[in-house]
């Protein structure tokens, strides 16, 4: 993601480029006023930014865990059970679900997105013709809503009139393909809906990582003979390091928040079948009266991006001493 | 790009990325138009596209048919007979409760809700990027941090926090609410953006300035902003079309008289009469829908460019 | 102090409405043809007075709308008036003083002695004060059978539930859904407790949801219900639903053979133009067991600090309740007014049979009444969870149904 993050290290941090500490004179300048006021101009243009960050992310975080302690019904109130609200969420085979439905969905999507975005991504670099049309066609499920891709393929997945009944009506009487009806596939119809509508995204940042490598890699690895497929998989997809680290956060950040299109496409069913955690959180503050309980989900899922994000963050974005 | 002493060639390298990027495929013409990698390559596109264009197909179809025709036939087929009765519904004339309005009481209030969340998001975020690439000071990079982490937060969880928020600074359900709110969830995604793509420029171009005593907000507004133009572009279009879909915030935090298209769609989406208009349904959304397309198709080129340089770089 | 800065925030931000009548939003789920129909009637009524119904409806089902108009109260934006059902929806809002108090108007209008059955204002009432305006009632105990769907199968339209079961191979073979259940988790778990009343009784149900006794519901009466409900889960196999009125239009169009709802219904049947009796028939109770439930809805006002707008509410809260109104808004809606001083001469068949039962006191609270809103949205998951997934035995649903009842409040 970021030059400095490449090579972390005592050698490296004192290059950092564009660091104030050195662009600023106030440093460099003997006398040293108050901290508060070096960069002074900086610290107010990042205010609201520091307002978001510490008010909203990680007050409203904070706010959430405390009351998820708590037996708040409709309206927040301080009156604590414990790990009552635990134990019980984990008691729940919805909330069970929704974390397996989530655990899928994520782990193909990541992989789906990935892959196909990629190998889009390397198709459209070979110097194609009609670049922009493919180009747009990939691109443009991402400009609409979840609510009309949950819509349209729950359309085209019903049995009734879409894919079944068509492929039926061609002569193979006995073909079965309704994902959404069936409890046990249903998360694989939303995979398909959300793989449509995200992956047009992936391959643009891919293909914006690949336009970035430089041409004299591809004839270096041709003067020495290494197959396309191993330049691509020991050469190119190390250089994009960035590139897979922002698309990264944009595809785990998008299937972590999953609610829009599971409501439009399936209303969480059939039955239980396709519940995610968001909607859980959602259901049970506001349509179950129980702020606790859905608290209690939220700190869950919080949890679980902390230990995956938050170390990962730290290492990517800051934490490094600055000479 | 790693190697901080490949400063120059990372800077070249931005403009052979926009070179290449902006004028698309270069370089000599596959000599043989029909070989067999070509077959395997536009087949493999074309196929992939097919599955992109399918549902936009079913949906603009499907939005032509009259009610009849979609009981009868099956969703891929062409209309016999075109009708544009279910568009003109959609736009004027469904029904939710008692308004018989459509979608089109949704358009002007999207577009006032649009303008000044995508306005303010994108100043706001911009300013922040420009701080951490340039003028980081003690403490900035843990308050990006935490704002990166904060993208991970599901909207849902932090509704309630955010209705009290609101409802402490007193403009709970007014345009400003609205605004800040969207400022506020677009505000992670687009500061890692700027912050990307502002510590891409060349680093020469910021301490020159600096040598000749400009400062903070000098060098941003005269040196950075008209260097930026593909990366506002791509902030543009995320907004935009996470702005313009929504409907969550559009619809808790704001009243009936100001609720977005996406209000009024899902409302026409839901209000069962009987049988569900399927045709009326899609050309709802293909209306709703209607104007982050045509952002894209006309700014689609620009959004890889400038993706290239907010994402690749970094 | 806070009277006088209420006066001074009114008069500073709405000076042109001081007049008395006022502009007053309504927030509703009522999006169906003939909930849309029925509203249309009450803002007629309302918009009479000089006032103004600003109408906002959202679609989707109360799930969808009452988030929204939760978050609205508590946000500090409240709207003029909003639905809730029966119960106890708004319970906390009104104890924190969200709410409008209706007591006085409520008095002067004797609501006490005209509001039948008086469970219904009990569920108004909190701490002694009163808090909505019951504006129908809705009961959950019919069954909507397709008389042209059994003509097709060959078979008499059944009287009772069993017969209907045993009518469904019948059904079955001639292409026919026997049992139409909507996607949506309420649909289902109405429909057991439809069940429920009608194969063990009155008070099993109360004791199971009012008094919450777990050993009951753990119990052989239940277990009944629970293997009937395994019927009709696999009756309702293939009805790819989720909206309601979805599935009664499956009925209406003879598509399956009929369906447990509650009576709002019978709205859709009357805008298709059938005709109770002839094109449909209904059985209250399953016809099992003739109990209906005071299901329904009420309306809410929240406090509001501008003055013309809060006498607007108490004028819409006498309105609700008043006798034209009243059979107006029923009749569109399929729903039984909420007093019994009423003359419904134009109600159809069905209604009829509906007020019948009403006026023998055969009732029961509706669960909204009795349950609290998380209790019964775990009921939800586990039925939503039990009709859609065959594999789910009746032993192992009945057995989280005792958990749960054991925990609620």
């Amino acid at each position: 993601m970021s030059t400095r993050a490449e090579a972390p290290g005592p050698t490296h941090a004192s290059q950092t480029h564009a660091s104030p500490a050195k662009a600023n004179p106030a440093r460099s300048v003997a006398r040293r006023p108050n901290q508060l006021f070096r960069n002074l101009n900086s610290k107010i243009a990042s205010i609201p930014m520091i307002l978001v960050a510490v008010c909203v992310f990680l007050g409203g975080t904070l706010w959430t865990v405390v009351y998820s302690f708590t037996n708040s019904k409709l309206l927040p109130r301080f009156s604590f059970v414990g790990l009552d609200q635990y134990y019980r969420l984990w008691d729940a085979p919805r909330w069970v679900i929704s974390i397996q439905n989530l655990a899928i969905y994520g782990i193909l999507s990541l992989i789906f997105s990935l892959a196909i975005g990629f190998l889009l991504a390397a198709l459209m670099d070979q110097k194609i013709r009609f670049e922009n049309t493919f180009r747009t066609i990939f691109l443009y499920p991402f400009a609409l809503s979840f609510i009309v891709t949950g819509l349209v393929w729950q359309w085209i997945l019903n049995p009734e009139y879409g894919v079944q009944s068509i492929v039926r009506s061609l002569g193979w009487a006995d073909f079965t393909f309704d994902p959404l009806y069936d409890p046990s596939i249903v998360i694989y119809g939303v995979l398909i809906a959300g793989l449509w509508q995200g992956t047009g995204l992936v391959m643009c940042l891919m293909l914006a990582g690949l336009r970035g490598i430089d041409e004299d890699i591809w004839k270096a690895s041709r003067v020495d003979g290494i197959p396309m497929w191993r330049t691509y998989l020991f050469i190119v997809i190390p250089m994009m390091r960035p590139v897979f680290i922002t698309t990264l956060v944009i595809i785990a950040s998008g299937i972590v928040k999953v609610y829009d299109l599971v409501v439009a496409q399936t209303s969480g069913g059939p039955g239980i079948a396709s519940e995610v955690p968001a909607k859980y959180v959602y259901d049970y503050m506001f349509q179950a009266q129980n702020l606790g309980q859905g608290f209690a989900a939220s700190t869950m899922m919080l949890l679980t991006v902390a230990i995956i994000v938050v170390p990962w963050a730290y290492l990517e974005f800051g934490g490094k001493k600055r000479g | 790009m790693a190697n901080s002493s490949t400063l120059n060639t990372t800077a070249a390298g931005i403009d052979a990325v926009s070179d290449r990027v902006g004028s698309g495929p270069s370089g000599r013409k596959p000599r043989k138009v029909i070989s067999q990698r070509n077959i395997i390559l536009y087949g493999l596109l074309g196929v992939a596209a097919l599955y992109y264009l399918v549902p936009l197909y079913v949906m603009i179809v499907t939005s032509l048919k009259g009610m009849p025709e979609i009981r009868m036939g099956n969703i891929f087929s062409p209309p016999l007979e075109i009708t544009f009765e279910p568009w003109a519904k959609a736009w004027a004339s469904a029904c939710t409760g008692l308004n018989c309005d459509g979608l089109s009481r949704g358009f002007w209030n999207s577009v006032r809700i649009l303008v000044p969340s995508v306005v303010v998001s994108i100043a706001v975020a911009s300013v922040s990027g420009y701080a951490l690439a340039n003028w980081r000071f003690k403490g900035s990079d843990v308050f990006f941090s935490i704002l990166i982490v904060g993208a991970f937060i599901p909207y849902q969880v932090m509704i309630y926090p955010i209705v009290i928020l609101l409802r402490e600074l007193g403009i709970y359900g007014t345009l400003t609410g609205l605004v800040i709110v969207h400022t506020i969830f677009g505000m992670p995604i687009l500061t890692l953006l700027f912050r990307n793509y502002f510590t891409s420029l060349p680093e020469e171009l910021f301490k020159a300035a600096r040598i000749d005593g400009a400062g903070f907000w000098q060098i941003f507004l005269r040196i950075m902003l008209p260097m930026s133009l593909p990366i506002f572009v791509v902030a543009m279009i995320l907004q935009v079309t996470g702005i313009w879909n929504d409907f969550l915030f559009g619809v808790v935090f704001t009243r009936p008289d100001s609720y977005p298209m996406t209000v009024q769609l899902n409302n026409i989406v839901n209000s069962v009469q009987g049988v569900k208009e399927y045709n009326v349904n899609m050309a709802a959304t293909l209306l709703t829908g209607a104007v982050p397309l045509i952002v894209y198709f006309v700014s689609g080129r620009l959004f890889v460019r400038g993706i290239a340089a907010g994402a690749v770089k970094g | 102090m806070r009277a006088l800065k209420a006066i001074l925030v009114a008069s500073a931000m709405l000076p042109a409405t001081y007049a008395g009548a006022a502009d007053l939003e309504v927030t509703h789920w009522w999006t169906s043809g003939g909930e849309a129909a029925a509203v249309k009637e009450l803002a007629k009524a309302f918009d009479a007075t000089g006032n103004k119904w600003v109408d906002g409806a959202i679609a989707g089902s109360g799930g969808t709308a009452r988030p929204i108009m939760i978050s609205r109260i508590t946000g500090g934006d409240p709207m003029g008036a909003t639905q809730f059902n029966h119960g106890r929806q708004a319970e906390e809002l009104a104890q924190s003083g969200l709410m409008r108090d209706l007591t006085a108007v409520a008095e002067k209008e004797k609501w006490k002695d005209i509001i039948k059955p008086s469970s219904l204002l009990d569920s108004c009432t909190i701490d002694g004060k009163i808090y909505c305006a019951p504006v129908n009632i809705h009961s959950w105990q019919w069954l909507w059978l397709s008389n042209a769907a059994f003509k097709k199968a060959g078979v008499a339209v059944p009287k009772n539930w069993d017969e209907f079961v045993a009518a469904s191979p019948a059904l079955e073979k001639a292409g026919i859904i026997p049992l139409a259940i909507g996607g949506q988790p309420w649909q289902s778990t109405g429909a057991f407790n439809v069940l429920m009343i009608a194969i063990s009784g009155k008070d099993v149900f109360q004791k199971v949801f009012a008094d919450k006794d777990a050993k009951v519901a753990a119990g052989p009466e239940i277990a009944k219900v629970f293997k009937a409900a395994d019927d009709a889960r696999r009756m309702s196999k293939g009805s790819n639903v989720q909206d309601w009125n979805q599935a009664t239009n499956m009925v209406i169009t003879a598509k399956a053979g009929g369906q447990i709802m509650g009576d709002w219904a019978q709205g859709e049947f009357a805008l298709a133009n059938q005709k109770a009796g002839v094109d449909y028939t209904c059985l209250p109770g399953l016809g099992v067991n003739e109990v209906i439930s005071t299901d329904g809805d009420a309306f809410y006002f929240p406090l509001l600090k501008d003055e013309a707008k809060s006498k607007a509410q108490e004028v819409l809260a006498s309105t609700i309740v008043s006798p034209a109104v009243q059979v107006a808004f029923n009749l569109k809606k399929g729903s039984l007014p909420i007093r019994g001083d009423i003359d419904l001469a134009a109600a159809n068949d069905c209604m009829k049979k509906g007020l019948e039962i009403l006026a023998k006191g055969n009732v029961v609270r509706s669960t909204n009444q009795m349950m609290s809103a998380d209790s019964q949205k775990q009921l939800e998951d586990l039925f939503s969870e039990f009709f859609a997934k065959s594999s789910m035995t009746p032993d192992a649903a009945q057995k989280r149904f005792a958990e749960i009842i054991a925990a609620a409040d």
